[in-house]
């Protein structure tokens, strides 16, 4: 392999990064508002977020690429492959983040709560000031998970074209005919993302444990 | 013809790749949970010597995606002279990366285990294999029945990527009946809904073999 090919495998390691990244940011935040809804228990939204979940965490990533990137322009909506992407991984991942800050929700201690109202707080105010800065350390290590899930499944945006550090080693092998060593550089790189994810899991899992609540 | 008639047209090319899909699962997941035994029986301890080569293996299978395997098993092994086709590749890829996730989810329900029974299975003389298969396994699997059945549903999913390496499965038929008829939306509808179904099915397979295990008193530990 030579300088060539390995720009061009940094390359789609960056469209990985960035497509996952873009991804897990909105998932975050979505899978939160998300628990947040289900919270107040509305009769017809909680049976669809319910169904939501349900389907989103049975449908492969491909599947779900290749749904997205075919039936939105028989609607009429004209996207790029990214935002199809996007898409398809934020969809996933927001179902798994839900839940993830749901079992938070649910684990939190009443006590605190209470008191926090008792003190005079609105529900709003003790959700920011209370709630929150706790439950972000302890479903951290979940999310953190979830992120490293994500960036396992998003070699699935390949099916629609987009290049990313998977795809790019066909392109490098259908210049060079040697397929092993691109796949081989793609498989270090991809264990080089995960296995910092891996570590700041560990980290925040120390984390969370010495502030254990 | 509307379009849903145009996909009970084409059911055949759905159910040959459902079954497939349901074959490549069932073959894979099986072979899976095989070499996750295998490894876990390995790091019980006879050969200190395989625990540092296996751990290897467990930790690269989890920092790698699954897509990635199967590349190199498909596009990668061609270069020592061993052709697989698609379909035996993809089973392969499955197996062995699944096998490293149901040994690892074994491994750490194996460490929560309490001493006390295996040094009481030694004292009244079970060889280490014996014990391992009567004792031991049974009650790690009824343990770890929750996670295990969720890294089911990951290999079902992960059953999708295979179409990238030209395997006809479900999404291969959706994706060729929209490509033929230009439908696409109706033609994933099904597929999706039958990845929901088997992984509802599995779910509550699950809830079954819990029922089971409290029956047989695997919760009284």
């Amino acid at each position: 392999m030579d300088a060539n090919a390995w720009s061009m495998l940094l390359e789609g390691a960056w469209t990985t990064l960035w497509i996952s990244a873009v991804s897990i940011a909105i998932g975050v935040t979505a899978g939160l508002a998300i628990a947040l809804i289900r919270l107040a228990r509305l009769p017809v939204i909680e049976q669809l977020l319910v169904t939501y979940i349900s389907l989103a965490r049975a449908t492969p990533l491909v599947t779900l690429t290749l749904f997205i990137f075919l039936t939105l322009p028989t609607f009429g909506i004209n996207m790029d492959r990214s935002v199809a992407g996007i898409m398809a991984l934020t969809l996933n991942t927001t179902a798994f983040n839900a839940e993830i800050w749901r079992a938070a929700f649910q684990n939190f201690s009443r006590d605190q709560r209470e008191a926090a109202l008792a003190c005079g707080m609105t529900p709003t105010v003790c959700f920011r000031r209370i709630m929150l800065p706790q439950m972000v350390i302890t479903s951290l290590p979940g999310l953190v998970n979830e992120m490293s899930f994500l960036i396992k499944g998003s070699p699935a945006i390949a099916v629609i074209g987009i290049v990313d550090l998977t795809r790019v080693t066909n392109r490098i092998s259908a210049v060079t005919y040697e397929p092993l060593p691109p796949i081989l550089a793609a498989a270090a790189l991809y264990m080089a993302i995960i296995g910092c994810l891996v570590w700041t899991q560990r980290i925040a899992e120390r984390k969370a444990n010495r502030l254990a609540m | 013809m509307t379009n849903w008639e145009i996909i009970w047209e084409a059911r055949g090319l759905f159910l040959q790749g459902f079954l497939n899909t349901l074959v490549i699962f069932a073959l894979s997941t099986a072979a899976a949970f095989l070499i996750g035994c295998g490894v876990l029986y390995l790091l019980e301890g006879s050969r200190p010597r395989l625990r540092v080569p296996l751990r290897i293996y467990i930790d690269v299978m989890r920092m790698l995606p699954f897509l990635i395997l199967a590349y190199l098993l498909y596009y990668g092994l061609p270069t020592f002279g061993i052709r697989l086709d698609a379909w035996w590749a993809g089973v392969g890829a499955l197996a062995a990366y699944h096998g490293a996730y149901f040994a690892e989810i074994l491994r750490g329900s194996r460490v929560s285990l309490p001493p006390g029974q295996v040094e009481a299975a030694y004292a009244h003389g079970f060889t280490t294999s014996r014990m391992f298969l009567r004792l031991i396994l049974p009650q790690l699997v009824m343990q770890s029945r929750p996670l295990l059945g969720n890294q089911l549903v990951i290999a079902l999913k992960d059953t999708a990527f295979l179409v990238i390496i030209t395997v006809n499965e479900l999404t291969w038929a959706a994706n060729s009946v929209s490509a033929t008829y230009f439908i696409p939306t109706e033609a994933f509808v099904v597929v999706i809904g039958c990845y929901w179904l088997v992984s509802i099915v599995m779910e509550v397979a699950i809830k079954q073999a819990g029922r089971f295990g409290t029956k047989r008193g695997f919760d009284n530990v």
